[in-house]
């Protein structure tokens, strides 16, 4: 039952409209920095272009899918019209606004200063205006799925909250706590020098504070990933979900130790004490443990719908599967890439062995192919699923969604592999500029040359993918019957309130951040002699 | 709100053990973090079980007082920069370094503009001419002939030349097409030598505080401080930024880029 299909469809579009700019954009960046292209001669362009490449995709792209799906499940899970879809309105209205904001200053070039702030450098206030907003109309989101959850649970007392919502609440919770630490850093320490207040900066507190957001973001872009991997997947090619429980626990396994573990960004700061950055790299280790669980869960769940589709022996039912439905094919993709993702992940969270791959091609590397590939990938997904119920429009084009797929899947590889090779040639990231005629450098020459072709790849699989979506909008009208999540092989009829509900976990996750920034935030925030001039961008004369 | 607030109770089994395990967990690694690694790090710090705890910490120490304090066999620069520095200097100012800047006008020319192969200061960065002038007065930066026209002068007087300096109309600057595209050392430096772009700091690309503006100086001027630089006889600039940069620079691309800077109107 989906009654607000436009406000989720603005979300959806305002999503991909933004995703394909900023995908030209980055195969953009990648050319002129290779080979094939003479060095542009200004430096500035290429950091203008990073900064609106990644405020685009971290901060605009992710947080309006979730926010759109969110509200589907709102609907959908509950089986009643969603509270406050005026607030929603107003939610997105914000969201849109401040990317505008936002991106003006980045366009004329006034806050070239990447998505990650790097202070002390300091851009126009109005990026990070803009910045703060969009953040502020996501939460109106959080308050509306909070608001959502117990006001059902208040007409249904003893019921189970439904998988999908809640794992959504949980994405909503995450995100609104762990928004905080970049809040901070941007009311508190960055505004004041962009605004012209202060003229120093304590660049190593702000770094402290971002990192509290950093890490656990991504989990945040990671939910309506694993949402659709446990409530779309297994109803999509006829099976059954093997655990709900296992779903309820992964969620809030995220939520506890997705938090506590942002300064494995800042291994090689020093600014934080090692013993933290210990405790923080244990912590990171977990974050595995959701991941696995997951995988457990749907392979069986997978294995379930084989084997009702006839499918038999130790490994045999794998052939019997729905390989020509692109959720299927979405899944296996975002499965594979989650695996090379993830290994490589282990070297990154390692606090020795961070360090040889350090601010290097291979961290860009890892995170495009987790968020770009992994996670974006199950947004088609999500997209392909939901459309015909959000239009009332037949999606018909399989076999292009299969091209589409596999050309996203196939460009990622091709993107991120040279990139993790080249970081460990010890190539650093976000560098205008490689001089490729030096001895040391040529033989990077050839895999940035397949990076690029990689890249040129995931601009025609984002192209068809707009296509497909379009011809959604103009195919003829069809009953595309009520939107259904999978059902488990055990439907939960009872569960404990702990599995119902938030409030332990949230005491966790909170308690956690305390244990493991508490400190070090106190100790930094304490010291007076920690402040540095900024630098001051894009301000010209 | 009981079913929400159940999980809360001590008495439920799965508030124990969640909270039992999380506990467990941050326990034993901070047991390892903070008491057993620190000590297998070299060097004598991490001696006692609370001084680790405290370093791993990360608890700002001072330095130990036997280390040697190094410092420079040589006069550096005492001036700190800081955005907004020379911002709002008013129309006082720059008349009273009108006034004072009669006594440049010798080398520096009546407008700024010199004719004699001495720096242009019309239109410079009051940020640049300030630090000039207090890196002479203090020795600094050495000359025969700056060195003693400053003595007399006031922090308050070298603001005013400062803020003078910059208020003067800059010349256009100007890069005649017959000359070529800007040298490879001014747009790209050399990355693998450790030199940035000339123009990522002295314009073209970007300003950077402190550091001068240079389309239109005399190339004679900026091929002399670049040999200055590099054979160590200037040494005010903060952090040895330029002496580094000089240092790996050949005479052929210093030539360069003195004369790329310099090519003047017609």
């Amino acid at each position: 039952m989906l009654i607000n299909k436009r406000l989720i469809l603005a979300h959806f579009w305002l999503a991909f409209a933004g995703f394909g700019l900023a995908l030209l954009l980055g195969e953009w960046q990648m050319f002129i920095r290779s080979p094939l292209h003479a060095w542009i001669g200004n430096p500035e362009l290429y950091y203008r272009s990073v900064t609106a490449h990644g405020s685009a995709m971290a901060y605009v792209f992710p947080t309006l899918v979730a926010m759109g799906f969110g509200y589907a499940i709102t609907e959908a899970a509950l089986k009643r019209p969603m509270i406050g879809p005026r607030w929603a309105w107003l939610g997105f209205a914000l969201v849109a606004i401040g990317t505008v904001v936002a991106m003006v200053p980045v366009a004329l070039g006034h806050a070239s200063v990447l998505y990650t702030f790097y202070p002390p450098m300091i851009g126009s206030p109005f990026y990070y205006i803009g910045v703060v907003i969009v953040v502020i109309g996501s939460w109106i989101w959080v308050a509306l799925m909070s608001v959502n959850l117990y006001a059902w649970k208040r007409d249904n007392p003893g019921q189970p909250v439904p998988l999908a919502m809640f794992s959504n609440v949980a994405g909503s919770y995450l995100w609104a706590w762990t928004a905080v630490g970049a809040a901070i850093e941007l009311i508190f320490l960055i505004l004041p020098a962009a605004l012209g207040f202060t003229t120093t900066i304590d660049a190593g507190l702000s770094r402290v504070f971002f990192s509290w957001t950093l890490h656990a973001i991504v989990y945040f872009w990671l939910f309506p990933t694993y949402i659709a991997y446990y409530t779309i997947v297994p109803r999509a090619i006829g099976g059954r979900l093997y655990s709900d429980a296992m779903g309820r626990l992964a969620f809030i396994l995220f939520l506890i130790v997705s938090m506590p573990i942002g300064v494995h960004h800042l291994f090689m700061d020093p600014e934080v004490g090692s013993g933290f950055k210990f405790m923080h790299s244990v912590f990171t280790a977990f974050v595995a443990l959701p991941t696995l669980l997951t995988v457990f869960t749907i392979c069986a769940s997978v294995e379930i719908a084989a084997r009702l589709r006839g499918g038999k022996g130790a490994l045999g039912w794998i052939t019997a599967l729905p390989w020509r439905n692109p959720i299927m094919l979405a899944t296996a993709f975002s499965f594979i890439m989650l695996g090379f993702g993830g290994a490589g992940g282990l070297i990154n969270m390692s606090y020795q062995l961070d360090s040889t791959i350090h601010n290097t091609q291979w961290i860009t590397g890892h995170f495009h192919l987790i968020f770009g590939g992994a996670i974006v990938i199950m947004y088609f997904a999500i997209a392909y699923d939901l459309w015909p119920h959000l239009t009332g429009r037949a999606l018909a084009s399989f076999g292009l969604m299969r091209l589409q797929l596999a050309t996203w899947f196939v460009g990622m590889m091709v993107l991120t592999f040279p990139w993790h090779w080249v970081g460990i040639l010890g190539m650093p990231r976000r560098m205008a500029f490689y001089d490729y005629t030096d001895p040391a450098l040529a033989a990077q020459a050839a895999s940035v040359i397949a990076s690029v072709i990689g890249g040129a790849i995931l601009v025609i699989s984002g192209a068809l993918f707009i296509i497909v979506l379009i011809r959604g909008q103009l195919a003829p009208r069809v009953d595309a019957g009520p939107y259904r999540f999978s059902v488990a092989v055990h439907e939960p009829r009872r569960v404990p309130a702990a599995l119902n509900g938030f409030p332990l976990w949230l005491a966790l996750m909170i308690g956690l951040t305390v244990v493991n920034y508490g400190f070090p935030i106190a100790n930094l925030a304490a010291l007076s002699n920690t402040a540095v001039p900024i630098v001051p961008v894009g301000t010209g004369r | 709100m009981s079913d929400e607030t159940a999980a809360l109770s001590p008495r439920d089994k799965w508030f124990r053990a969640s909270v039992a395990i999380t506990a467990g967990i941050a326990i034993v690694a901070a047991a390892v973090g903070f008491i057993w690694l620190p000590p297998f790090q070299a060097g004598a710090r991490f001696q006692g079980v609370w001084n680790a705890i405290c370093q791993a910490a990360g608890l700002a120490q001072p330095a130990p007082t036997a280390a040697e304090v190094v410092t420079a066999g040589y006069k550096t620069t005492g001036v700190v920069f800081t955005p907004g520095m020379f911002q709002g200097a008013g129309a006082e100012s720059v008349g009273r370094g009108a006034t004072l800047a009669l006594r440049c006008t010798m080398c520096h020319g009546a407008r700024g503009m010199s004719q004699a192969n001495s720096p242009n200061l019309a239109g410079q960065y009051a940020a640049v001419v300030y630090k000039e002038l207090r890196d002479y007065k203090s020795g600094a930066r050495t000359s025969a002939i700056m060195q003693p026209l400053v003595v007399g002068l006031s922090d308050q007087d070298m603001r005013d030349l400062a803020a003078y300096y910059d208020y003067l109309p800059r010349p256009p600057a100007y890069h005649p097409a017959s000359a070529g595209p800007p040298p490879e050392i001014v747009v790209s430096g050399a990355t693998m030598r450790n030199i940035p772009p000339c123009a990522a700091c002295h314009g073209g690309l970007d300003n950077k505080t402190g550091s001068p503006w240079l389309d239109g100086q005399p190339a004679p001027y900026i091929k002399a401080q670049l040999e200055a630089f590099k054979n160590g006889t200037r040494r005010n600039d903060i952090s040895e930024q330029m002496r580094n940069v000089a240092r790996n620079m050949t005479p052929d691309e210093i030539d360069a880029a003195a004369r790329y800077y310099s090519s003047q109107p017609p």
